[in-house]
């Protein structure tokens, strides 16, 4: 669309404006300029973990190639082996439970995401504007104030260091709810819904056949960011579980940059560890964020356009 | 873009079903309708109450109480004493001072960085700009803890790439003076590229015909820029300042994680969310950290919805 526009207005640009054409080709350098330069500051990090990964300890730490570019020994191959075997393949098993993890709750939130935000959409009853106030409200009560009183609810039930502990309090998801209700308010029309009922359909087989398939947008939005904020909690697993087993990814690592820095020399060959752990933990969401463009690009607009 | 189209068709439908209803449905059946409504709600509400209402009220009735030696380890009743010790405690109000001086610098620089990015994004689409906004966006992909490790291992001497370019007196992003920035470097990284989509995916929204409009009555691309994309965009700005507020108030992975890396910077009470957790998880003071993590959200609430509220024309959500 944006080329359309752009091309629509070069040749709709007077004859005479040359020298204003070749001010607007300095400014259209710039803005490359500009973007290259972000490009290498956002990419700098991940390039130096690639890089970090493929080294042995000693390259890591007496190298000489410096800290942005490759040693003499290639070793990624070496470094993924000791990480998968290391401490009985604890690292697959944290990688599994971040999967399980955030499938789990991410689905979850998406779905009761969506059942709210239907009903707070196409009902209308009793208390509904109350109650939709309420989770706005909540909206903004910071999550991570609510993982210490989780904790010690939860402990009382004897339910902390399980994974109910990280699963339960995940698929709470306020704003899930609001992003909902507003896509579904203006991209489900109540007649499509009114034709339903009067053919005789159920309320929930309205909803299924009906609707649903007009919230697909946003339903795909509120999945990946359930998912994304799942896979990267840090202080509710941390606070929830003390067996190392359930851990997921986030807290795992950290539980070796703990170990790491506490025995400070003899901690070298964690350090590549942690290294090559990071790097194979962000690939999934890499892989589903660069595969997946098309479908949450448009989402995140919901909630910001009206 | 769809939504304002569906706007568009929406309200009319909107009115015409309004005429239909009353004739067809009985009051019995728009009763009938509305525990429909509720039970959609349900499975929600439950979760709602159970891990946010509850834990919120239990942590209340444990902030009002106070375990301590001479009492021998029993809970006593001690009303408001825990929030009064909390708002003189200068441990905690050093850490709340740092995040709201940290939120009040870092969130108009993200903002300007995100918004200039997403309008040179609108304005230019080519090969070489759809790639720069996928890779300004990577980011937000990686989880906290590892952005926060990744930004250590950088200002690391050890491993960074500092002391190669600076020398022996190569700075330390971590070193009490330079925290501030060395964390708001790496906050920056993390959530720039996810606002710079936000404001990016609204000006998408926009009808391109408003900016034809406007080069006729003779506006050139910074006027188009400033007097009709950002107004249009300010309901996103609203959101993702609020975004950026509540997340900067909470402050606790990358302090977390970096405390092991910097050398005493960053102490037991750096943020107000990292006091709580040692005051629970160190100490064993539950009560004290029920009243901070209490007090805590009550800051937070009450500075946005004050925000909201001073924005509300601007913003889409308390209308």
């Amino acid at each position: 669309m944006t080329t359309a526009r752009i091309t629509l207005a070069s040749t709709t640009r007077p004859k005479t404006a040359r020298g204003r054409r070749r001010q607007s080709d300095g400014s259209r350098v710039l803005p490359y300029i500009f973007l290259g330069i972000l490009i290498v500051y956002f990419l700098i990090p991940i390039w130096w973990l690639f890089v970090a990964s493929t080294k042995d300890v000693t390259g890591l730490f007496q190298g000489t190639s410096g800290a942005l570019w490759f040693d003499k020994n290639f070793a990624l191959g070496s470094n993924l082996a000791d990480l998968f075997t290391y401490n009985d393949g604890i690292y697959l098993r944290w990688l599994g439970n971040s999967v399980f993890y955030s499938l789990t709750a991410g689905v979850g939130a998406t779905i009761l995401s969506v059942l709210a935000g239907y009903g707070f959409a196409k009902f209308r009853f009793f208390g509904r504007r109350f109650f939709f106030a309420v989770l706005l409200g909540s909206v903004m009560v910071p999550l991570t104030a609510l993982v210490i009183p989780d904790f010690i609810l939860l402990s009382d039930l004897n339910l902390t260091d399980t994974i109910w502990a990280v699963i339960l309090p995940s698929l709470l998801n306020p704003f899930g709810v609001y992003l909902m209700q507003v896509y579904i308010k203006d991209a489900v029309p109540e007649e499509l819904l009114e034709a339903a009922r009067i053919d005789g359909a159920g309320e929930f087989r309205t909803f299924i056949q009906v609707a649903f398939p007009l919230m697909r947008p946003a339903f795909v939005t509120v999945l990946l960011l359930s998912i994304v904020g799942t896979w990267n909690n840090y202080f509710l697993p941390l606070a929830m579980l003390q067996n190392t087993q359930l851990y997921p990814i986030t807290v795992g690592i950290g539980l070796w940059e703990g170990q790491a820095s506490a025995n400070n020399g003899g901690g070298h060959s964690l350090w590549g560890l942690i290294i090559v752990g990071a790097l194979v933990s962000i690939i999934p969401l890499i892989i589903a964020f660069l595969s997946l463009q098309k479908y949450w690009q448009g989402g995140l607009s919901i909630g910001a356009v009206k | 873009m769809a939504n304002a189209d569906a706007t568009l068709a929406g309200s009319p439908a909107r009115a015409s079903t309004r005429t239909i209803t009353p004739r067809r449905g009985s009051k019995a059946g728009e009763r009938r309708r509305g525990r429909v409504g509720w039970l959609f709600i349900a499975p929600f509400a439950i979760v709602f109450i159970v891990f946010l209402i509850a834990p919120l009220a239990y942590a209340f009735y444990l902030s009002l109480y106070t375990k301590g030696l001479a009492t021998g380890g029993v809970p006593v009743f001690s009303g408001l004493d825990n929030y009064i010790q909390a708002f003189t405690d200068p441990v905690f109000l050093g850490g709340v001072l740092f995040v709201a001086h940290f939120a009040l610098v870092l969130i108009p620089v993200q903002m300007v960085i995100s918004l200039a990015v997403a309008l040179v994004l609108d304005a230019i689409v080519t090969r070489f700009t759809r790639f720069a906004r996928l890779m300004i966006f990577l980011p937000y992909a990686v989880p906290a803890v590892i952005g926060a490790l990744m930004w250590g291992f950088l200002y690391s001497p050890s491993f960074g790439p500092l002391t190669q370019l600076f020398g022996a007196n190569a700075p330390f992003p971590l070193s009490p003076d330079n925290i501030f920035y060395g964390l708001m470097n790496v906050v920056t990284w993390q959530w720039a590229g996810y606002y710079m989509i936000i404001i990016y995916a609204a000006l998408r929204g926009i009808d391109p015909t408003l900016y034809e409009a406007a080069r006729i009555d003779g506006a050139n691309a910074w006027q188009v820029a400033w007097r009709i994309k950002v107004p249009m965009v300010s309901s996103a700005l609203v959101l993702i300042l609020v975004f950026a507020l509540i997340g900067t108030l909470q402050f606790f992975t990358e302090p977390a994680i970096l405390t092991q890396v910097s050398n005493g910077s960053i102490t037991l009470g750096f943020t107000p969310n990292i006091y709580a957790f040692n005051q629970a998880f160190q100490y064993s003071n539950v009560n004290y950290a029920s009243a901070l993590s209490f007090s805590l959200g009550i800051v937070v609430f009450i500075a946005v919805y004050i925000f909201l509220f001073a924005t509300r024309k601007r913003g889409g959500f308390l209308r």
